[in-house]
Order: C-alpha cells, then sequence, then structure tokens
C-alpha cells in the first residue's frame, strides 16, 4: 500500500454528477467520532448554500461496549440545492465504521446506494463483538449496493506517521488510528464536491492546543479526500448545487441553541433579564449549557440539586420580575408537576420547557418522541389549564421562545414549550434576522400606590390578566400562595362561589390566548377528502409528505397546529371541512385524544414510537390508503 | 437633601388577615417577635419579602404585611434562591418547619445552606407534623407514640443544626418561643448576618405535642437544661452558675465548678471558628444524653455568597465581553449569504 498524498490541493479531475440532493449517513462505534464529522458535515454543506436536515442518532451510554451493535453512533444528513424539511428516508450513502454499524443501519440505505465500509475493522474479533456469524462484506449482505471497502484505519496510519510531537516523538497508533473519523470526512467531502476549508479551520480551532493532533487530523482529512480522487473505485463524484433560499445572510443552527436564543432575543426586546433554573437532563442541557454562556446579556443560569428546586427557583425569580424560565424533558416535567400547578395558582408568567423524549419512565433518552403532549395538558391535580405552544424544526424554536414570552408575559401566565429530541439535535439553515427591525416592548407593573388607593393583586384587566406587582414597590405588598385566594384580593378563602369563580376564570384566561394569537393556516385547498393535521417536530414530514400526495393530485391538505392549548378558533371549522382528518403523531395518538373530545371528529390516528421521526414514504403510503393513490379524480 | 423613612412599629408589620393558630401555640409568639425586631432593621417593609412551605408555621408570610408567597411543601429555599439571586437588593426570609424543612425539603435546605443564599431561614421545630394532625417528625425521639407511631417512633431523629452544620452553614443559632428577648436578639442576628442564617426555634405545639421542650423552657427546670451561648465566653450553666462544659480529649463533660475546677478550665464559645467542629460538638449536646441544649449563636462566620457571586459573575463577562449584542450573537457561527 502506498502512502496516500496529504500535500496536493484538492482538485477533481474525474467525471462530477449533478444531484439535486443526497442523504448520507455516518455510522460507527461511540467513540469513533461520527457526531464530529456529521456536524462537519452539516456545517460544511449549509457554507455550500445547500438546504439541510439532519437527524442525529446515538445511543444513551458515553461509551458503550466497543464494537457492539448497542454502541452504534449515527448522524444522518440531508442537503439538497431544493427546499427540504427532513432529514430524508432512505439513504444515498453509508458510511459504516465497522461491521455492527453495517448490519444496524445497512437496512436504510436505499438498492444501489453507495455503502463504504473501513475493511480493517471486520477482523474476526470485530465480528464476534457486533454478534456476526459471517463477515457481512463477504456473505451477501452487501449484495445490491455499490460497496467500496476502504481500508481507513491502515490509510489514517500512514498518512499521519510523519507527525510528530513538540518533542520529536511519533504519535501511537492509538491516537493516530483515531484520526480515522477525519480520513472518512475527507473521503466523503471528494464524494460530494465538499470544500475541505471549514473543517480544516475547526481542526486549527479545536486542537489548536496540541499542534500534533491537529496536523494529524488535517492530514487524516486531506488523505479521505486525495484517496477519493486516486482509487479506481469511484469513477465519478456528486455536486449538489446550492438551494434557492430567501435572499439573506445565513447561519446552522440547531434547535436547542436556537430555543436559548429566542429566550435571550425575547429577553432583549421586553427589557427583562433571563433567569433559567435547570438540572441537567437529556436532551435538554444543550440550552443550560448555552445560555450559561450569555451572562453578558444578564443571563442567569442556575443548576439546582433537583429538577424541583430548578422550577421553583424560576417562580422565586418570576415573582421578584425576572424572565424566568426553566428547562428539562419529560422525567423533570413529572418532579415539576406540582410546582407547575402553584405558577398556574399564582399566576406568574413562567417558561416551561419540555425537550421530549421517549418515554415512559427513563425511556429512551436519546431518542425522539412527542408522547408528553397529554402529559402537558393534564399532569397537575385540580382543574389547572396551562397553555401550550410546539416547535416544529430546529429553526422554529427562536420564534416559539418569543412567542411564548410574548404570551406568558401579557397573558401573566405559565407557558409550556414543547421541542423534542430531533429537534433539538437536528440542525437547519437559518436566516439571520435584522436586530434593528425587531419589534421592542415593555412589560408593565404598577407603580406606587397613590394615598386611598387599595391595591388588589387579583383584579383583572380585559384578558383576564392580573397585575404584576414587584417586591419593592411601596405600597404593593401582598401574599400569594397555593390556596384558593380571594378573586380580588388574593387573600386566602375558602368560600365555595369564589372558587367556582376562580376555576372558571382561570380556564378562560388559557382560552383567551386563542384571541392573540395567529388562526390556523392550511395548505393546498380549503376543503376536501383529507386534512393531515400535524404538531410539533413531525411538521417536515407531514409537510412533504402532504405536498406529495397534491403533487399526484389528491385531494390533500395540511396543518399544523403551534398552539396545543388552546387550539386555535378556528380550528373546529377547518376540521369539519374535510371528510377525514389523520393526525400522524410520534405516539399513541395524544392529539387524536384532544381532537376527538374536544370536537367530536373522528380523526384517524397514524403512530409510532420507535424512536425515530417519520418518514415521507411511510405517511404517503399512510394518506394514499386513506384517500386512494390518486388517478381516480377527486 | 435628606429624605426622612417613617418610623416604623410592629403594628406596620401586621397585615389584615386573621392570624388562625390554635390558641396558645408557639408560632404566635415567634410572629410576635418578627413583628417586633423588623423596624428595628430600618429596612423599608416593601423590601421584605417572606416565603414558606406548608405547615402551620408556613402560614406565616399571610400575617406580614410585607411581600410574601405561602409556596409548595418543602420547597421554600428554592423560590427564596431564585428571588434571592435575581433581586439582591431584598431581603428574604424562609419560614419553615421540622417536617417542611427537614423531611420533603430537606435536600432544599441543604443545598440553599451550602451555597451561602444571603436569606434567614427560621425552623419551627415542635417535633410533631401539625396541621395534618399529629404524625411524628424527623426530629420526634425515638419511642415517640403518635398517630402514625402507636407503638412507638422507630425513626433515628434528625437534629437540625448538626444538619445545617454539616452543610457548613455560616450562621447557626437556636432559640425558644417563649425565650421572648432571646428570640428577639437572635432573630435580630440572623437578619444582620450576611449569607445563610439558619435559626431552629423550639416552639410548642400544645395541641399534639404538648410541653416536648417543657424541659428548655419551663422556668423551674430551663437554668439546668440549656445553656446560653456567648462569644469569648466560658459555657457555664445551672441555676447558681455553678456548672460548666470542659472538654475531654474530643468530648464535652459536664462539670462542676469549684473543687479545683475553675472557668478557665471550661470550654470558651468561638463563633467566629473558620472550622465548624466546635459548633457541631455544641449541636450534639442533648438533654437526653445529660447534657444542657445551647441556645444563642454557634457559628457566625463570613463566606462568599451564592446571591453575590452571580451577579458578580454577570459584571464581570459583561466588563470583559461588552453588553450582550443579538447582531453579534446570531453571527457567532460560520455564516453565508445567499442573494
Amino acid at each position: 500500500m502506498s502512502t496516500p498524498s496529504v500535500d496536493a490541493v484538492p482538485q477533481v479531475t474525474k467525471q462530477i454528477i449533478q444531484l439535486e440532493g443526497a442523504t448520507v449517513r455516518l455510522a460507527g462505534d461511540s467513540g469513533d467520532g461520527m457526531q464530529i464529522t456529521g456536524s462537519q458535515l452539516t456545517n460544511t454543506s449549509a457554507l455550500a448554500g445547500n438546504d439541510i436536515a439532519t437527524f442525529p442518532d446515538f445511543p444513551a451510554e458515553i461509551r458503550a461496549p466497543k464494537g457492539t451493535r448497542a454502541g452504534v453512533s449515527g448522524f444522518q444528513v440531508h442537503f439538497a440545492s431544493e427546499e427540504i424539511f427532513t432529514p430524508g428516508d432512505e439513504l444515498d450513502a453509508l458510511i459504516a465504521m465497522n461491521p455492527a454499524a453495517l448490519v444496524t443501519n445497512i437496512g436504510d440505505l436505499k438498492r444501489g446506494g453507495i455503502l463504504i465500509a473501513n475493511e480493517d475493522n471486520f477482523t474476526d474479533k470485530d465480528l464476534k463483538l457486533a454478534h456476526c456469524s459471517t463477515n457481512p462484506l463477504v456473505d451477501g449482505t452487501t449484495d445490491g449496493y455499490r460497496l467500496i471497502k476502504v481500508p481507513m484505519s491502515q490509510l489514517t496510519l500512514l498518512a499521519v506517521k510523519e507527525v510528530t510531537t513538540a518533542d520529536g516523538e511519533r504519535l501511537g497508533n492509538k491516537v493516530a488510528e483515531r484520526c480515522k473519523n477525519f480520513f472518512a470526512t475527507g473521503l466523503i467531502y471528494w464524494l460530494f464536491g465538499r470544500d475541505l476549508e471549514p473543517t480544516l479551520k475547526f481542526i486549527k480551532d479545536k486542537f489548536g492546543k496540541k499542534p500534533e493532533i491537529a496536523e494529524a487530523n488535517e492530514r487524516a482529512l486531506k488523505a479521505g479526500w486525495n484517496y477519493g480522487e486516486t482509487t479506481e473505485d469511484f469513477a465519478s463524484s456528486f455536486k449538489v448545487d446550492a438551494a434557492k433560499l430567501p435572499a439573506g445572510k445565513y447561519t446552522n443552527i440547531m434547535g436547542n441553541q436556537a430555543l436559548a436564543w429566542g429566550l435571550v432575543t425575547a429577553a432583549w426586546q421586553s427589557g427583562v433579564e433571563i433567569f433559567y433554573g435547570s438540572y441537567p437532563i437529556t436532551p435538554a442541557s444543550p440550552v443550560l449549557e448555552e445560555l450559561s454562556n450569555h451572562k453578558n446579556f444578564g443571563v442567569r443560569t442556575f443548576q439546582a440539586e433537583d429538577e424541583i428546586a430548578a422550577i421553583c427557583s424560576s417562580i422565586g425569580a418570576a415573582f421578584g420580575g425576572a424572565m424566568a424560565v426553566t428547562g428539562t424533558s419529560g422525567p423533570g416535567i413529572a418532579l415539576k408537576s406540582e410546582a407547575m400547578g402553584l405558577a398556574m395558582m399564582l399566576e406568574l408568567p413562567l417558561l416551561i420547557i419540555n425537550v421530549q423524549r421517549g418515554g415512559p419512565s427513563t425511556g429512551l433518552p436519546t431518542k425522539t418522541e412527542q408522547s408528553d403532549l397529554l402529559q402537558a395538558m393534564f399532569c397537575r391535580n385540580g382543574e389547572a389549564p396551562l397553555p401550550i405552544i410546539a416547535a416544529r424544526s430546529p429553526g422554529d424554536c427562536f420564534e416559539v421562545a418569543q412567542e411564548a414570552w410574548r404570551v406568558s408575559s401579557r397573558m401573566m401566565i405559565p407557558v409550556i414549550i414543547l421541542s423534542d429530541g430531533y429537534i433539538a439535535n437536528g440542525a437547519e439553515p437559518w436566516q439571520i434576522p435584522d436586530v434593528s427591525m425587531m419589534k421592542r416592548w415593555e412589560i408593565p407593573h404598577p407603580g406606587p400606590l397613590q394615598e386611598g388607593e387599595q391595591f388588589l393583586p387579583y383584579q383583572r384587566d380585559e384578558l383576564l390578566s392580573r397585575p404584576w406587582a414587584l417586591p419593592g414597590t411601596p405600597g404593593l405588598e401582598h401574599r400569594i400562595g397555593g390556596l384558593e385566594k380571594d378573586s380580588l384580593t388574593g387573600n386566602i378563602s375558602y368560600d365555595a362561589a369564589n372558587h367556582q369563580t376562580m376555576t372558571d376564570l382561570r380556564a378562560q384566561k388559557v382560552a383567551n390566548i386563542a384571541k392573540i394569537t395567529e388562526p390556523l393556516l392550511v395548505n393546498g385547498p380549503a376543503e376536501g377528502d383529507l386534512l393531515v393535521l400535524s404538531w410539533g417536530g413531525t411538521y417536515g414530514a407531514c409537510v412533504t409528505a402532504s405536498e406529495r400526495a397534491r403533487e399526484m393530485g389528491l385531494s390533500v391538505s395540511n396543518a399544523h397546529l403551534r398552539w396545543l392549548n388552546p387550539f386555535p378558533a378556528n380550528l373546529e371549522e377547518i376540521l369539519k371541512r374535510f371528510r377525514n382528518v389523520l393526525i400522524p403523531e410520534l405516539n399513541m395518538g395524544q392529539l387524536r385524544m384532544l381532537i376527538r373530545s374536544k370536537y367530536l371528529v373522528d380523526a384517524i390516528g397514524f403512530n409510532k414510537v420507535q424512536g425515530k421521526p417519520f418518514s415521507v414514504s411511510e405517511l404517503l403510503q399512510e394518506i394514499t390508503r386513506i384517500v386512494g393513490s390518486g388517478n381516480n379524480g377527486t | 437633601m435628606t429624605t426622612e423613612l417613617p418610623v416604623l412599629t410592629a403594628a406596620d408589620f401586621a397585615s389584615d388577615q386573621d392570624v388562625r393558630w390554635c390558641p396558645g401555640c408557639g408560632d404566635y409568639s415567634i410572629l410576635a417577635q418578627m413583628k417586633k425586631m423588623l423596624p428595628s432593621l430600618g429596612v423599608p417593609r416593601e423590601k421584605i419579602v417572606f416565603i414558606s412551605g406548608i405547615g402551620c408555621s408556613s402560614r406565616f408570610p399571610y400575617y406580614m404585611n410585607t411581600y410574601g408567597m405561602h409556596s409548595i411543601h418543602g420547597r421554600a429555599p428554592a423560590f427564596a434562591t431564585g428571588l434571592k439571586s435575581s433581586r439582591p437588593d431584598l431581603q428574604v426570609w424562609v419560614i419553615t418547619g421540622d417536617g417542611d424543612g427537614l423531611s420533603i425539603g430537606g435536600n432544599h435546605l441543604m443545598h440553599c445552606i451550602r451555597r451561602n443564599l444571603d436569606i434567614n431561614i427560621v425552623l419551627f421545630n415542635n417535633r410533631i407534623y401539625g396541621l395534618t394532625k399529629g404524625q411524628y417528625s424527623p426530629t420526634s425521639p425515638l419511642g415517640k407514640k403518635t398517630k402514625s407511631t402507636p407503638f412507638g417512633s422507630i425513626d433515628n431523629p434528625l437534629h437540625p443544626l448538626s444538619l445545617a452544620i454539616g452543610c457548613e452553614g455560616t450562621f447557626i443559632a437556636r432559640s425558644i418561643d417563649v425565650n421572648i428577648k432571646h428570640l428577639t436578639e437572635t432573630l435580630r442576628r440572623a437578619a444582620n448576618h450576611s449569607g445563610t442564617s439558619f435559626v431552629e426555634v423550639y416552639q410548642n405545639c400544645n395541641v399534639f405535642n404538648d410541653g416536648a421542650w417543657n424541659y428548655a423552657s419551663d422556668r423551674n427546670v430551663k437554668s439546668d437544661n440549656i445553656i446560653e451561648l456567648e462569644h469569648g465566653k466560658p459555657l457555664i450553666f445551672g441555676k447558681d452558675r455553678d456548672k460548666g462544659i470542659r472538654l475531654n480529649g474530643m468530648e464535652p463533660e459536664v462539670v462542676s465548678l469549684g473543687n479545683g475546677i475553675r472557668e478557665d478550665d471550661l470550654l470558651f464559645h468561638n463563633e467566629k471558628a473558620t472550622e465548624p467542629s466546635l459548633a457541631y460538638l455544641l449541636s450534639r449536646m442533648r438533654n437526653e444524653d445529660g447534657f444542657p441544649e445551647p441556645i444563642g449563636v454557634f457559628r457566625a462566620v463570613d463566606a462568599p455568597r451564592y446571591d453575590d457571586e452571580i451577579n458578580k459573575q454577570i459584571k464581570a463577562v459583561k466588563a470583559q465581553q461588552g453588553e450582550g449584542d443579538l447582531t453579534k450573537l446570531f453571527n457567532s457561527g460560520d455564516t453565508w449569504t445567499v442573494s
């Protein structure tokens, strides 16, 4: 084997085939650096102007036993020259770093798709770890795919063998071999005509303190690229042009990051400072981590001793006038439930973020699901309605955070924000907003009491919101608490009629939110055979499948709910204009239950809980099952 | 120009709500001493917030004409943490009990104390669950017969001050509901301490656990059963002040003065000791083991405060990075332009 070239300036001499888009999955051991490789491919594709959607998929264990199927970590990237909403159904290319990665992922590779395998990791020992009785590279498993076996480990070792530390020491084999994910990155970059520069810069920034590691990774990356160019296994490479996105400046954004930025923006818009009380939990922790970086915006992050303290500290901060936010995932919401009820009872503004994951109990921490909707609706004792808003995509988290705060502070009510693991870890291009065009507003607080006035902390305005009187204001001293309170003074009241009044008021207050939020929009015809009704992270798949159905001539429309409580005022009227309503959800039918009970509409469910988002094709299949496959006129 | 602040009285701190504790409850005295003490601090009423959990003691905020929050069971220190961290200008009090603070809320109490948040925690210890009508609490003694322990409690009791000292609390004190002068002074010192002040008050529940603290409050026996701590003074007690506490190795022992034992041989109280060992040793002295139980300030030391640090860090980051700029934030990653 000759040493791969690492110095040549990348230049493609082979044939280039134009594609509209491609879906690539990198799969390897959880210690193989697949998440880094995947994020690099994402960023570089975004910088190339492609529209992108990603789906990182990793085990809950930080380092599951090496080489086992349980330890396989994957990162799927869909990049395209047209607008896309999903990370792609079938894979055009799969990179498998070991037998476990190959056998657990090959089912998603389309027939004739490219399969690149690191053949160095298919030894008897590797096969045994993956519980493969025969070698999938030779036993027929890969028949029908374009298998390209690459000795990545050896080529990586050769590529980095000249690298020495400051003391003149060569890198150990173990360290050197660890660079193979960058070899794979380089090879993929060649295959899809990606620019090496952004990743070279990333390597320099990330490993700058260890120049020898930076150099080794850089060499591995270039060696991978050059291998693609020189090996006879690849006759051609591919090209995906820039997508025609609206003009503007873009950056690549992930859901949790967008959520954090949205919160910071909402605080700036309304002239308040954030208090974020949280306890680490997958997949919500990155919101805490991101916010803790933005102290120069006055953000106070508090890593509490538990989920309960996280929300209670936030409620305390809300009482004091902060923009109080607490973030967690389903199990954390379970612990916060009592405090959520109190916050509702106190009528203080508060944002409660649930980045949903697979449940029940500890469930599937790193996998996505939207099975906490009914928990958000009903997890509290007593009549305790709370407004719920759900983000539909990574970039949408930015908007949702702002809208949630606008409603929460306007209505003096806690708002639940639902995101999910798929949105949280997924990435998409995000058009950077013009800050000078952003609206700013002021949150009113009552001032000191004038002579002869009486302050009534639970006196309401036209939308039933109450005044946010801050401690420190002379004359407004008042007590709030979880006991039922008088409808004006807020003092304890066990009066029967008053309890009914307060219960009605609190319910009506949530209902009033529909008056200050957008009505539901329908994509496609205003009436017809089928309405696909979605919420949350399934937006992309539902919108794409519905569009395809319309392209097939089917009478299919779709609508996406942003507010789950209250529902938009025009929802009932829309539902009744369609012969069928299909509600696809990554749960066992939670929105469907709410829609059926509220509107008596016999909605059809399409449900799965497999830790994965919907594929467009399975949705399309269900749509055609309901309305026929077209050609029969509508 | 100077603005003259109105002089407040105890009555100014009374809310318009009727106090609904049982007649004869020790809580009345604590409420009265609090109202009496607060005007002396010179803190405007609107700057004071009382936060409580659930239980008899936790009704306290409703009776104070300050800002207040009656929260959920055991969590008052957590609410206080968020409030004080974002509003360090406020004086925040947490009112809790032995069930609220030590049982369901033990975790928050522990973390609040170790963070040294600048708040004042007053724990009303009546060694019983009162509001739920008489079940044993984490401070009920072994063998205690209650509604839920008809054959006697088998739960080893928790000692609030030992716990607080274990969390390296910076202000640890104890007083007694009926010892009104001492209680007022202890609350005043707690209010003036910078950092978490933790005050245990022996409080009598005359309905469900009457007389639990008789040994410490009955004028006939109390001088033999309690010992008043004074910084820099030897530990002397007894009706005739003829008994003292002496260290024998690592162990305290009760000795009689005279017969060659002089005051100088006794243990001298030092509330400023950096190491919490002395305070801990004092918190372990129990009536049932033949010791007088100390009241007063066990420990009062300075340490960084969480509410101060969280705000200092924000100032420091702002000084270093400048005020937050959204445009800069949005452009902090790789960007590209579509024309």
